[in-house]
């Protein structure tokens, strides 16, 4: 009896690994694909398409498409400015969207369920749509820097930051995790004469690792990911992100595949980095929040 | 040695002077990113003309191809736009009707001898000039044809259709070939109505009647346009050609590993081709589908912004430009075919008795510019998905009444684009 029950154990761990091997399968082959696609001339890469030789390290291997792909475009540069754009929005975003979702749930004041109700559907608003009168908007606002006054936000950092700190999905996130947050805390808290920002700042925050991970992961992926904007807003490569530079590497007809993968794995780079550093936080995140990364 | 101190600070002085005294010109180019010596050569041009006058100073920013349009149209939105600007010639009446552009303001004298292609006009005005065209030839191999008792054409005796049609044939008879003809149908974008648009012209049809510019009906859907709407279907069930799922990389290499017999390609894929076959390379000319042989022409050029406070400035660089030296230089760095004659004559590869000067012909004898209307943008992606279909089993006459219902909305919702 113990025996059959060892053996369907067994049989049921086998089948569970089986399961998570495919699956790890699924997600790691488009990554395997494209660095192993970096290192291959762009003939044998497509030739190699066409069988699993694809995912294989084999035929004419050589770092050459990095080379080349570094001479094409200053990837260093575009790297950096993501890196930058993404990196300032996403830690003022966690800032600004904890505030306010701590407003909503902890803080009453007259209306702030129409506004909340207000702010969730602009969840349905895909930016898109908003980016014409937004552009028109930001290249007439003032601004006083090193140079004193300008008109126009235009070809600067900023632009590419100021729209994107405060988004309805991270506050909703935000809102979402506070509530499970046990109510004695702040109470006990308050019948201290504790500030409502020491409550954000010692009590709320320290408890909210999972949803700032998941917030933060969220608005990486977004930001680093951003196109569109940038290239309506920026005209200066100095400072043009990522996937702009994606368009170095293309023409009207012919697309060296073998430098887009390279460029592909290097830009990749930092977002595998953010993610796994913020991996098991955002695992339970999700677990808790039933949000789909 | 006092005297050599004044001299030199004077000199300094008079040196940061010029410097203070030249105006900036903004320049946009869309060459960012590529793999040519286009961009270099643009930068010698903006340096060379920085450095022989003190009035201006251009600027240049450069774009990635793919993202460059969109980047002009979020700049005049925002007022933003450059004192000069690349555009592609098909795309340059959307521009100057859309208040982009102003008109170039050249002495047309300046422009006598210049390829048709490579000046841009719109409603009787010159705004943009290019230091360069393209053609398109059909690229084969003259022991192949004689091989199989095929006649060479020539630019005053192309191919005919039935002639075309029994070339295919014979060389799809030889079995030597996965296809007799590689069309080039794994490119998308703009290719197709640049190099097939000028079959249907052939055919006697067209993307959009060019008296007025007003409607396509009659000349997307006339029986012309169906004759060729069948026979481009035939020419991918019938495998003569490899449709729309066609390899990228056999396009590149196919028809010199001998996959093609024939292959429907440009003047800037033409030397790795003499350079493999040397002699036995042919460019040959369209073939004549009953109205005469067609190919596209036209192709990046510079203009002047609307918004520019300085065009006096910007059509200073514009006529720097294109000097003979930089539409040689062009030419022999990029391989594309000099806007004029006499800059043929002092390149590589376009001089009498070069490699590709049969380019500089047929872009001179046959070149045809896609319809002169600032709908064409819409009319062209019209146009491809249409090909697309039609190679693809669609039906012929309904593929194409769509694309004329499309296409004359289209203009419609412009009212009529000005014309």
């Amino acid at each position: 009896m113990a025996a059959v029950k060892a053996d369907n154990h067994g049989m049921r761990l086998a089948s569970r690994y089986a399961v998570l091997i495919l699956v790890a399968i699924i997600f790691v082959f488009p990554l395997l694909f494209m660095v192993m696609s970096s290192l291959k001339p762009s003939a044998q890469l497509l030739l190699d398409t066409k069988s699993l030789r694809a995912f294989l390290p084999v035929g004419d291997l050589s770092f050459q498409n990095y080379t080349d792909a570094f001479a094409r475009a200053p990837i260093g540069v575009f790297v950096f400015n993501s890196v930058l754009v993404t990196g300032i929005t996403v830690l003022l975003c966690l800032f600004v969207c904890s505030l306010a979702a701590f407003a909503f749930v902890f803080i009453d004041w007259g209306g702030k369920a129409v506004i909340f109700s207000v702010l969730l559907a602009t969840l349905i608003i895909p930016y898109e749509t908003i980016f014409i009168p937004l552009l028109l908007m930001v290249s007439q606002l003032p601004w006083i820097g090193a140079d004193g006054f300008e008109l126009g936000w235009l070809n600067t950092y900023r632009v590419q930051i100021a729209p994107f700190i405060a988004d309805a999905l991270s506050i909703f996130l935000f809102v979402q995790f506070f509530k499970d947050l046990p109510k004695e805390l702040i109470e006990a808290s308050r019948v201290e004469g504790a500030s409502w920002w020491s409550i954000y700042r010692r009590v709320v925050m320290p408890l909210s690792g999972p949803v700032i991970a998941t917030a933060a992961i969220l608005k990486f992926l977004f930001m680093y990911n951003q196109y569109l904007w940038p290239l309506m807003v920026v005209q200066e490569e100095a400072i043009r992100p990522v996937m702009v530079g994606l368009g170095y590497f293309t023409d009207q007809l012919n697309v060296p595949w073998g430098e887009v993968m390279a460029y592909l794995t290097i830009i990749t780079v930092p977002v595998l980095g953010f993610y796994l550093s913020l991996q098991r936080v955002f695992i339970s995140s999700v677990a808790s929040t039933g949000v789909k990364g | 040695m006092k005297n050599l101190r004044h001299a030199t600070a004077l000199a300094a002085i008079a040196c940061a002077g010029m410097a203070q005294a030249q105006t900036e010109l903004s320049l946009w180019y869309h060459g960012a990113g590529s793999a040519n010596a286009e961009e270099a050569l643009v930068n010698q041009v903006v340096a060379d003309f920085n450095a022989s006058q003190s009035d201006w100073k251009v600027v240049l920013e450069t774009f990635p191809q793919l993202a460059y349009n969109d980047a002009v149209g979020a700049a005049a939105l925002a007022d933003e736009l450059p004192d000069i600007l690349d555009v592609d010639g098909p795309v340059m009446p959307n521009w100057a009707w859309a208040g982009y552009m102003q008109p170039l303001g050249i002495d047309e004298a300046k422009l006598e001898g210049f390829l048709p292609g490579t000046i841009g006009r719109w409603n009787g005005e010159i705004y943009s000039v290019g230091l360069w065209d393209a053609a398109v030839a059909m690229m084969a191999r003259r022991s192949v044809l004689e091989e199989n008792g095929i006649r060479i054409p020539t630019l005053e005796e192309p191919w005919t259709r039935e002639e075309f049609d029994g070339v295919l044939q014979t060389l799809k008879d030889t079995g030597e070939f996965d296809y007799p003809l590689d069309l080039g149908m794994a490119w998308k974008g703009e290719w197709y109505p640049y190099a097939f648009s000028p079959f249907l012209q052939s055919f006697g049809g067209d993307i959009v009647d060019r008296d007025g510019y007003q409607t396509a009906e009659g000349v997307l859907n006339g029986d012309a346009a169906i004759e060729f709407g069948e026979w481009w279907q035939g020419l991918f069930e019938n495998d003569m050609a490899p449709g729309t799922s066609q390899d990228a990389a056999d396009r590149e290499t196919g028809f010199l590993e001998g996959k093609y017999a024939l292959s429907w390609n440009g003047n800037w894929a033409a030397l790795p081709v003499v350079e493999k076959f040397g002699d036995d390379a042919l460019f040959l000319p369209a073939p004549d589908f009953g109205e005469g042989p067609v190919i596209g022409g036209a192709s990046w050029q510079f203009g002047i912004a609307k918004t520019s406070e300085h065009p006096e400035g910007a059509r200073a660089f514009i006529e720097f430009a294109i000097q003979p030296k930089y539409l040689s230089a062009f030419s022999d760095g990029t391989g594309l075919i000099p806007s004029t004659a006499d800059a043929a004559a002092d390149t590589a590869n376009y001089n009498a008795g070069g490699a590709l000067e049969v380019f500089y012909e047929l872009s001179e004898n046959q070149a045809k510019l896609r319809p002169v209307t600032p709908g064409y943008i819409v009319q062209a992606k019209v146009f491809e998905k249409a090909l697309a279909d039609i190679a693809n089993g669609a039906d012929v006459i309904d593929t194409l009444d769509a694309a004329v219902d499309e296409i004359n909305e289209d203009i419609e919702n412009n009212q009529g684009y000005g014309h």
